[in-house]
């Protein structure tokens, strides 16, 4: 009986499964890919992520890491190739401010922007106004790791702003991040589809709106 | 304005700075620190260096601001690799260091604001929430010395400035924390007992007068 050796539990609809997914597919690592019913958890993942309960989850040789940011920082030292974080100290720490400030601050002040009512949804879209307005302007302000010549840890984080941000805007029928109001982060986006292997591999919208038009 | 090569942000009393001052006694750097008081507006330098969270601790190398505790731990240790790592080598170990520091993060601040920023019944429900949290922590723990196992390393430095606002909980909660998680209070009497630790975390009397100083700034009292 062949064990897998590595074994993703993911849910092709999640920016954070994306991620892992994709930073396997840039070292050339060879994977199982495991859907997640979310609905209906299996036991696996609940023995892998009993902390949080969540995909994804990387199994290496049967040993769990759950949490995408830590998962992609272990892929980056495990497996050569391809660098997923600067090489450079200082670009490293900027790379994972960003990410937490994407991931930490303003996707979920977005989602509850768009998804929420009432004055959670009031709060919650002035704060996502105010950090969106600041990721606009730090890319505009030239920072090189938004330059998305080659995709990179933050850019693998950032396509929860740039290609899910939209498609949750329609679902929910309410804008957000309009490319009128942000145009570098659309910009930004736009770098990231010309990027080889990006685009064919992400999930569509087309794919992606019914699906988050039937989730709560 | 010349500055050293490296400076800190600080201020005595956050325990997001104590992590950075840990950090930075266990590598030997020799710094300047800059203390900016909590119980004030905050500072010019702290705004133009800090401009997206203008929080504490701000770590200055070389001219180029590092924020955020988390992110400035990392950096330190991956610039100042030489000596005393803080995240263990072991790309498992490493992540599972990660993991158990970004829960710390995101649940032990919060959670013991709702014991020192509250009062009445949200204080109550604030002091259960409070032990259950720490409970859980004392089960990751087990029967290892330190979070890392056998040394202390990157989640024990992310942890242990909390305790020196313990003598605060307890007071303003009237409770007694070692009464329900006796080995967190064991592994942090530990931690004590290292030299880079103690020097680098305040009094915990001291504390308190912060804290009670601290909530009649918040409204609390």
């Amino acid at each position: 009986m062949v064990m897998t050796y590595i074994k993703v539990l993911g849910l092709w609809a999640s920016p954070y499964s994306f991620r892992v997914e994709k930073a396997l597919k840039m070292k050339g690592v060879e994977y199982e890919s495991v859907e997640i019913d979310i609905m209906n958890k299996t036991q696996e993942l609940l023995d892998s992520n009993p902390v949080h309960k969540k995909v994804p989850v990387l199994l290496h040789t049967g040993k769990p890491i759950a949490e995408s940011l830590v998962i992609m920082e272990y892929i980056d030292q495990v497996w050569k190739g391809e660098p997923l974080l600067p090489s450079d100290p200082y670009e490293r720490a900027q790379a994972r401010f960003w990410a937490k400030f994407i991931d930490d601050q303003l996707t979920p002040a977005a989602r509850t922007a768009v998804m929420g009512e009432g004055e959670d949804a009031k709060k919650a879209r002035e704060a996502a106004e105010k950090f969106l307005k600041i990721l606009d302007e730090e890319i505009r302000g030239g920072n090189k790791l938004f330059e998305g010549k080659a995709i990179g840890y933050l850019d693998l984080v950032g396509l929860v702003v740039t290609h899910w941000f939209p498609v949750l805007q329609e679902a929910a029928g309410k804008e957000l991040v309009t490319k009128d109001d942000y145009p570098a982060i659309w910009a930004w986006g736009e770098r990231l589809l010309g990027c080889p292997g990006v685009k064919d591999d992400l999930p569509p919208w087309d794919k992606l709106l019914p699906f988050f038009q039937l989730t709560p | 304005m010349a500055m050293k090569e490296v400076v800190l942000l600080d201020s005595w009393a956050c325990p997001f700075s104590m992590r950075v001052r840990i950090a930075l006694a266990q590598k030997g750097v020799d710094y300047e620190s800059k203390e900016e008081d909590l119980l004030l507006p905050k500072s010019e330098l702290l705004l133009k260096l800090n401009p997206v969270h203008k929080k504490i601790p701000v770590l200055i190398h070389n001219d180029r601001p590092v924020c955020e505790s988390l992110v400035i731990l990392q950096y330190v240790d991956e610039v100042w690799n030489h000596t005393n790592p803080l995240l263990p080598f072991d790309p498992y170990q490493r992540a599972q260091a990660r993991f158990w520091a970004d829960f710390i993060e995101k649940k032990t601040f919060e959670t013991t604001q709702r014991v020192w920023a509250t009062k009445g019944e949200e204080q109550e429900v604030g002091k259960k929430e409070f032990i259950d949290h720490f409970k859980f922590l004392e089960q990751q723990l087990g029967d290892k010395p330190y979070f890392g196992g056998d040394s202390f390393g990157y989640v024990d430095v992310v942890l242990i400035p909390f305790y020196s606002w313990f003598y605060a909980f307890e007071t303003l909660g009237d409770f007694k924390i070692e009464e329900s998680c006796p080995k967190i209070i064991a592994w942090a009497k530990r931690c004590m007992q290292k030299e880079n630790v103690a020097s680098s975390l305040p009094d915990q009397e001291k504390v308190y007068e912060f804290v009670l100083a601290y909530r009649k700034k918040l409204g609390v009292d």
